[in-house]
């Protein structure tokens, strides 16, 4: 019973990362019907960012709320600025352009960054510095409840709220919906798509900065392809969910950590991926658009 | 004018082909100088110069400087393969030098066997690398032995009687030292209460510790490279496992206590020589390569350095600059007063050599025993 309360908590901690970067996804997939696979790779630099802002401002060693926050703070304005420099440069030319050019642009990017990072910050794995203390909050059931995990979940839970809130209360979270259900329309209407679709890009690569000053806190090994797998799990997680569904990309992420943890718990620690990827082909083919998807017919 | 210098440009690299001096011997090597694991490619690189460096101030082999080509495979076996093709091919090398991770030998090493260039690997331990052919050559002690001594060591100093596996699934190298420690183990009467797996790359262990944890063992052989284990030793201690960690030499990094942090402290790994050795072979290298890096050598400097004067030394044996000749000669290599022990090649082309076990203690480490053959 403690060991599997535990892997409920390695899960959904896990999960909640996956969530943070499955969010960028699939909300530019919802506006702009195109898979940014640029993402885990604005989510590298975000980590990078962070390291190096850490070591400039001199405390990489002094662990504390005020330098989670500080580098929380940092990593996302990287990200932001860096997603916003990749809309404006590599997609918004081909915004006419046949889906699949901006698709394989989108791969151009992800490779430029990936190898244009290893020689930036090298190839060798840098050490995150240390975000805070790991301590034992509370027990439940002779489980021990850490710091970490709590952090991630909390972070991660309040950049969630955050988006829900922007999304579905404000002007500005209107008119993406708008640009999202008809961008020609929406423009009609006085919403300029352009600028929707760059703010689109900002907020969801500063949520894969908050995510990787995360990823950073727990697993203190950052290198400039770490964005790799990660990326591909939380896009996964996205599809699963239902892609272009907000809600939905923190379902599948969630569902997409928790499996993975319970087939090496129960099945078998060889065949993780191949298992935790087998569970969402079988969720797929019964919901093809994903669980919160909608499936819509195309019009002709 | 413009047609001018295009030609002049298109001209250029011809002149720099003929370039090649006369007076050259060239040595070809390929290693991960980018990658996840850099560290041990830069590392034997800078052995193999220091190497080269100290022969060609003493006058160089057969009275020509040994010259040197240095490709990376950003750590990866199809870009060893075609890094040593272009050396073989392009460059016209007249031995290689072969790259750390076992993997990657096995793609480049059959290259260099059919293209009857000799190969010496510096730390690639995985058995089956030799197993290339007869031009295929290795410095180091083979993975059984490394699995063997910590099994050794494990049940015998240690005095375990449980333990368990966290292997690198796609990893060769990690899977061969499992194997064997596994069988040697439980030859030795002790039980292997778990047997695990991940994937270079991971970075969350979590799930295969607890369900090491729920099997409560005496200690965990984790054979895999520093980057993964550092974060699988803080996240073994994070869910309160006490049990020490036990490796390879795919530990021996310092980036592994500081991926590690005091986590990794007190755990034990083999490996192939130690700094704190008072051999003085091995105190005169340290001295060297301090002043030309700056920096202390690990295990792999030290294996690079070794492998490039053993090639060095078969060649000025050998009577002409032939493959053949040179590997005659290499397969005589015997007792060669090497900073790693004394290396003797035996028939399989393995080095014969013994192992020691080290402590992580931050960023030192402790020399805990020497384990013979």
């Amino acid at each position: 019973m403690q060991d599997f309360i535990q892997h409920i908590i390695n899960g959904i901690s896990l999960g909640s990362i996956y969530a943070l970067i499955a969010l960028g996804y699939t909300m530019v997939y919802g506006i702009l019907k195109m898979i940014n696979f640029a993402h885990s790779d604005v989510y590298m630099v975000g980590a990078f960012a962070a390291y190096y802002v850490a070591r400039f401002l001199g405390i990489e060693n002094n662990p504390g709320f005020s330098t989670l926050i500080t580098l929380l703070l940092f990593s996302m304005l990287s990200c932001a600025i860096l997603g916003l420099a990749i809309e404006r440069f590599a997609y918004r030319p081909l915004r006419k352009a046949p889906k699949l050019n901006i698709l394989i642009t989108a791969i151009g990017v992800s490779l430029f960054l990936e190898y244009g990072g290893q020689v930036v910050f090298g190839a060798d794995p840098k050490v995150f510095p240390e975000v805070m203390k790991d301590f034992v909050l509370f027990n439940i059931a002779d489980v021990e409840l850490k710091s970490f995990d709590v952090t991630v979940l909390l972070v991660s839970l309040i950049a969630m709220l955050g988006l829900q809130f922007l999304i579905f209360k404000t002007k500005l979270g209107r008119a993406m919906r708008a640009v999202s259900a008809n961008s020609s329309v929406a423009s009609l209407l006085g919403v300029n798509p352009d600028r929707i679709i760059t703010f689109t890009f900002i907020v969801g690569s500063a949520l894969a900065g908050i995510g990787s000053v995360l990823v950073g806190m727990k697993y203190p090994k950052i290198d400039p392809l770490m964005g790799m797998m990660i990326g591909l799990k939380a896009f996964v997680a996205a599809v699963l969910g239902g892609i272009g569904n907000v809600g939905g990309a923190v379902l599948g992420a969630l569902i997409m950590g928790l499996s993975e943890e319970m087939v090496v718990a129960y099945l078998s620690s060889t065949y993780r991926d191949a298992l935790a990827f087998g569970i969402l082909i079988v969720i797929l083919i019964f919901k093809p658009a994903g669980l919160l998807g909608k499936y819509s017919v195309e019009k002709v | 004018m413009k047609r001018l210098i295009l030609a002049a440009l298109l001209t250029l690299p011809l002149l720099v082909g003929c370039t090649k001096k006369e007076n050259e011997i060239l040595i070809g090597e390929y290693d991960s100088l980018t990658g996840s694991d850099a560290t041990f490619g830069l590392s034997t690189n800078k052995g193999v110069r220091l190497a080269f460096e100290e022969i060609n101030a003493a006058g160089g082999v057969k009275g020509k400087k040994l010259g040197l080509i240095t490709l990376d495979d950003q750590g990866k076996n199809e870009e060893a393969a075609s890094a040593v093709t272009r050396l073989i091919t392009q460059n016209k090398v007249v031995a290689i030098l072969g790259g750390v991770a076992s993997g990657r030998s096995k793609a480049a090493a059959p290259i260099a066997q059919s293209n009857s260039v000799p190969f010496v690997s510096p730390a690639s331990t995985n058995p089956d690398v030799t197993k290339a052919g007869d031009y295929v050559f290795r410095v180091c002690f083979i993975d059984p032995f490394q699995g063997f001594v910590m099994a050794k060591f494990s049940s015998e100093n240690l005095k375990h009687k449980k333990v368990a596996i966290l292997r690198d699934v796609k990893n060769d190298y990690s899977v061969g030292l499992a194997d064997v420690f596994s069988a040697e183990f439980k030859k030795r009467g002790g039980e292997i209460v778990a047997d695990s797996s991940y994937q270079a790359g991971d970075i969350d262990f979590k799930a295969q510790l607890t369900q090491i944890r729920s099997k409560n063992p005496d200690g965990i052989y984790v054979p895999g490279y520093y980057t993964e284990v550092g974060l699988i030793a803080q996240q073994a201690r994070q869910l309160g496992i006490k049990a020490p960690l036990m490796g390879g030499d795919g530990w021996d990094s310092d980036k592994l206590s500081e991926i590690g942090k005091e986590a990794i402290n007190g755990n034990y790994y083999s490996n192939h020589y130690t700094v704190e050795s008072s051999d003085p072979a091995v105190t005169e290298f340290i001295k060297k390569f301090k002043a030309k890096y700056n920096e202390t050598p690990d295990a792999l400097a030290a294996l690079g350095y070794d492998a490039a004067r053993i090639l060095a030394a078969a060649i000025e044996r050998s009577p002409d600059l032939s493959g053949k000749a040179i590997r005659d000669e290499l397969a005589k290599t015997k007792d060669f007063g090497g900073v790693t022990g004394k290396i003797t090649l035996n028939e399989n082309r393995d080095a014969v050599k013994s192992a020691v076990i080290i402590q992580v203690d931050g960023k030192n480490r402790k020399y805990i025993s020497t384990i013979s053959p």
